[in-house]
């Protein structure tokens, strides 16, 4: 048979991936994502450890759109992984290995990874009113 | 035992398992549900502290349990991104010497930002 006609496995730009691996790589993407975070959360710990100039240098970027939106990304990522993860231990355990069971656990992960995101958020903005 | 079942060229180039994956694997497992707790703990506080002035910040990392914990979600943290990011670089890049510098740049970027967050935390807990 001629290379040419051979028969191709799925490639990745002409194949929808299913929600499963799309899944499976957004927990590496949002831990990639996390690392980079944890620059943010240094950043603060080092400026508050600096004194008050530097802490308000820090508070005039997290305040800003910047800084907002970058906690929010923070934040949606943070719950997507530790969702997925605790999804990834009871793997590691040996649970939910059928098919059923893993879309199953694909829209309790994505329903909780919301949940927990919107209720950050809903008490974060509380607390900041009440401050 | 292990290196005797190995062909010469196999033990010239030194590849296969080093009988670690284990004990990596477990680590990885272990710092993962360490952050369980300690990530909802840090989310919660966060919110808490949403907004707060300088003092007030402070005043919280320096006390006692938060500074604790702040030790240990830092170190566990950077621990489990040092190895989450190598198995990515692995994983992805096959360049043996950019393989080799991401690696060398990954572990010490984790050990600096993991020092550095300690340094900070213990500095503000005892008083500058």
């Amino acid at each position: 048979m001629p290379i040419a006609n051979r028969p191709l496995s799925p490639h990745l730009q002409v194949y929808r991936l299913p929600l499963t691996a799309l899944m499976s790589i957004s927990h590496r993407g949002t831990g990639i994502a996390l690392s980079a975070g944890t620059l943010y959360l240094v950043w603060q710990l080092l400026a508050a450890a600096s004194g008050p100039d530097a802490y308000e240098i820090f508070q005039r970027f997290a305040g800003s759109w910047l800084g907002i939106l970058v906690l929010f990304g923070w934040s949606v990522s943070l719950f997507y992984h530790l969702v997925n993860g605790i999804r990834h231990l009871v793997w590691d355990a040996g649970y939910a290995f059928t098919i059923e069971a893993t879309t199953k656990a694909n829209r309790l992960v994505l329903i909780v990874t919301v949940a927990l995101t919107v209720v950050a958020w809903v008490a974060g903005i509380a607390s900041w009113e009440g401050q | 035992m292990a290196e005797k079942m190995r062909s010469p060229l196999g033990q010239a180039y030194g590849l296969g398992s080093a009988r670690e994956g284990a004990k990596e694997w477990w680590l990885m497992r272990l710092s993962s549900l360490a952050l369980i707790p300690l990530t909802l703990w840090f989310v919660i506080s966060v919110v808490g502290n949403v907004g707060a002035d300088y003092e007030t910040f402070a005043a919280w990392v320096g006390s006692p349990v938060p500074a604790i914990l702040l030790v240990i979600l830092i170190a566990v943290t950077f621990h489990h991104a040092a190895h989450g990011l190598q198995v990515v670089i692995e994983d992805y890049v096959h360049v043996e010497w950019q393989k080799l510098t991401l690696l060398i740049a990954v572990k010490f970027g984790c050990v600096l930002l993991a020092v550095a967050g300690i340094f900070a935390v213990a500095r503000i807990a005892f008083g500058s």
